[in-house]
């Protein structure tokens, strides 16, 4: 591993000195997983033939941390940036600063054809493919088909938050969720208020001075009340207010576990625990999935969209390479293979249909489906402020009032974009 | 009791007063080979001190986004207006405050402690009960900061296993879920990671108390406490000042804990973690720099409450640090 590491270091500065003869090399930030995009990267060098090196860098864990590095090395015009795998909530803010090299126009049906609706839209700024889907995310609501039965739970039927907390209440289990003071948070946020029929930002593409929000509606208090009640039952576990992915992802694997909204990468990860012996083959046969659950009764489900697209740094010198690169790196079979060995789901829907990713992944139709309904967060060049506005005023969960922390969270969005506010 | 009277530090030898009069020759040598091999620093530091600090407070006056640079607009002192109407400041300043005092506290009194362990240690042992204690200083505060905050969470930590037995402390305990038990949590790092810096400054100032004081109060009957109160602390109130003094300058920066282990949540926030959120995560290079310049000045202000207030003679331990 470490000689791995050091033995890519050297040869990256090799590269480094030695880039005006031989192929150019193409950098490309990468967020960190279990080393799929590594994998496509050396696969696609060899398919290029001596044209172009993919080298992977490493970014931080976290998507905040991500977008900070890059914003820092675009804003001085870093030419190492030759891709990224970037947040799609990010891609407004970095297209908006001219850090993005948009994909020649005849390739841009290439990228998009049979990719799901979300991901080309989270990819779009200003009717402009800035970046190209690589894999899409989407939370699903898992359980134990135990506790469901025990708390006579039809799963068959969409199942409302109310239901679900009334349920893990009565069985004394938890609901796992994201509610850490961290992006995560904004994920469960945005997925609350568009599940009922309202949106955080009305206006995302307006000038700062004249964003408005979409919290102090009833929308907003809906949202604030399911939070505070999941708090204040206390089936969202001990550690609420510091959970994240993996933190919901134990309690629910744990005696506690009864529901969690999660990414499907659970699925894969679990797997891997039973081979390792590190968690009973039971639970597996016990574990349940079905769509995201419903704010409002009446009103279809909002799940959260994420996942990864690719974008070719505005200040390249290599961005044809780059973008023969990303056709390679995102081509059908990229996406399934990566889908089979990280566990994230592909953008393109024909990739659900490929029996190894039907054997591996049984809840693959259920993904797209989501896919379909997933609302994106809000695309706006100060998405930055807007979702750490929301984590400020909604943190802790158990503090979240109904009446009072919508209105602040709109007062805190509007006036930090008119920058009469610290966040 | 003559020997309990605190020592007037010698008397310097006025050098400069009478070098003016008359410089020799040999004087002048001295200086301008003085100024010949401090002068390469000299000028590094300006680069790398003056230049930044005097370049965040020209960037302070302007409204400048990093992703939109041509927007960038010159608004005089409206940045300082909005930081310091603005009740997060206040809040970060109040937390800032609460965690250097507490810290820089404890940390005298385990440090002084120390401090006396190492002196009072028979000599084979010193070299080894130095380094032991010094370990803590010498990793990173980073690495640290994490290893405190995997003892505490609730997934990988051991504390509330092993102190279940108190009251208040069970499995269950979150301690990153409270204000005060999430600032307990980071005091406790910074004071274990500190306080070794704080001991060693002390152990300077011990060996500077004459023995001879001492047993002249041991012969005048004066208890052990009587003798640290009036012989000892007395004595090395120099060496006392300058360590707090750098304890304190050091503990009003603090950043990386608060980083590591709550990211700011729980209102942990302090004034160096608001000028990374304002000019790192936000971009906003004008907000971020207002911020570091408060927070420059509330460092100046510091030093010179001690040095002019307390007045702190830093020659004693010129060289520390």
């Amino acid at each position: 591993m470490v000689l791995a590491a050091s033995l890519a270091l050297g040869a990256s500065m090799l590269a480094a000195c030695g880039s005006d003869s031989g192929p150019p090399v193409l950098t490309w930030y990468i967020n960190p997983d279990n080393g799929g995009q590594a994998q496509l990267a050396k696969k696609c060098t060899d398919a290029a033939g001596g044209k172009y090196t993919i080298n992977t860098s490493i970014l931080p864990n976290d998507a905040t941390a991500q977008r900070e590095q890059l914003v820092r090395r675009l804003a001085a015009s870093d030419s190492s940036i030759t891709m990224m795998s970037l947040d799609p909530p990010f891609i407004p803010e970095f297209s908006e600063a001219g850090f993005l090299k948009p994909p020649p126009q005849q390739d841009a049906a290439e990228f998009t054809d049979g990719v799901v609706q979300s991901a080309v839209k989270s990819a779009t700024w200003k009717d402009q493919l800035v970046a190209v889907p690589f894999w899409a995310n989407t939370q699903l609501l898992w359980y134990r088909k135990s506790v469901a039965k025990k708390a006579g739970l039809n799963m068959d039927q969409p199942v409302t938050w109310d239901q679900l907390i009334k349920a893990a209440k009565q069985t004394n289990t938890t609901v796992g969720v994201q509610a850490n003071r961290y992006e995560g948070y904004t994920v469960w946020i945005n997925a609350l208020i568009s599940g009922a029929g309202g949106k955080v930002i009305d206006n995302p593409e307006a000038p700062a001075d004249e964003v408005k929000t979409g919290l102090e509606t009833p929308a907003g208090k809906e949202t604030a009340t399911i939070i505070r009640e999941l708090a204040d039952s206390g089936v969202g576990g001990p550690g609420l207010s510091t959970m994240d992915e993996e933190g919901a992802r134990l309690q629910f694997q744990s005696d506690s576990g009864g529901f969690m909204i999660n990414w499907p990468y659970v699925w894969q990860a679990a797997q891997s625990e039973v081979k390792g012996g590190t968690l009973d083959k039971s639970y597996l046969t016990d574990l349940g999935w079905t769509e995201y659950p419903r704010t409002d009764q009446d009103k279809p489900a909002a799940p959260p969209f994420g996942g990864i697209e690719l974008a070719v740094g505005a200040f390249t010198d290599h961005a044809s390479q780059a973008f023969d690169a990303v056709k390679c790196i995102t081509s059908k079979q990229s996406q399934t293979e990566y889908m089979l060995s990280s566990g994230n789901p592909a953008a393109l829907k024909s990739v659900y249909d490929d029996p190894q990713v039907k054997k591996a992944f049984p809840m693959a139709p259920l993904i797209v489906q989501s896919l379909d309904k997933a609302v994106p967060r809000p695309q706006t060049p100060y998405y930055g402020e807007v979702s750490g506005s929301l984590q400020r005023t909604f943190h802790p969960a158990s503090s979240v009032s109904p009446d009072r922390t919508p209105v602040e969270a709109n007062d805190l969005i509007v006036g930090v974009l008119r920058k009469e506010q610290l966040l | 009791m003559t020997a309990t009277a605190p020592a007037t530090a010698p008397e310097q030898p006025r050098l400069d007063q009478k070098a003016k009069a008359a410089m020799s020759d040999r004087a002048k040598a001295e200086r301008k080979l003085g100024w010949m091999l401090a002068g390469p620093a000299f000028v590094v530091m300006m680069a790398v001190t003056a230049y930044p600090i005097l370049n965040a407070l020209y960037l302070s006056l302007f409204n400048y986004r990093l992703t939109d640079p041509a927007a960038r607009q010159f608004i005089w002192f409206r940045n300082y207006v909005v930081i310091l109407t603005d009740a997060v400041w206040w809040h970060a300043v109040w937390i800032t405050v609460v965690i250097t005092v507490v810290t820089v506290v404890v940390e005298l009194v385990f440090g002084f402690a120390l401090a006396m362990v190492m002196h009072r240690a028979l000599t084979f042992m010193r070299p080894v009960l130095r380094t032991a204690i010094l370990v803590p200083y010498a990793i990173i505060t980073v690495v640290s900061a994490f290893a405190w905050q995997f003892a505490f969470a609730l997934d990988s930590g051991f504390v509330n296993t092993w102190f279940s037995w108190l009251p208040g402390i069970n499995q269950d305990t979150a301690w990153f879920s409270g204000t005060w038990t999430s600032l307990f949590v980071i005091c406790l790092s910074e004071i274990w990671k500190t306080t070794p810096f704080m001991s060693l400054l002390l152990l300077a100032g011990l060996a500077q108390v004459p023995e001879v004081l001492q047993e002249a109060a041991k012969v005048d009957g004066a208890t052990w406490w009587q003798r640290l109160y009036k012989v000892t602390i007395p004595n090395m109130k120099a060496a006392i000042m300058v360590a707090v003094l750098f304890r304190t300058l050091d503990a009003f920066r603090i950043f990386d804990n608060v980083f590591i282990m709550t990211n700011g949540a729980q209102g942990t926030e302090t004034v160096s973690f608001l000028a990374y959120r304002q000019t790192i995560t936000r971009t906003e290079i004008g907000l971020g720099s207002a911020i570091s310049v408060l927070l420059f000045l509330c460092v100046v202000l510091i030093s010179f409450v001690f040095i002019k207030g307390f007045r702190t003679d830093l020659s004693q331990v010129r060289g520390d640090k």
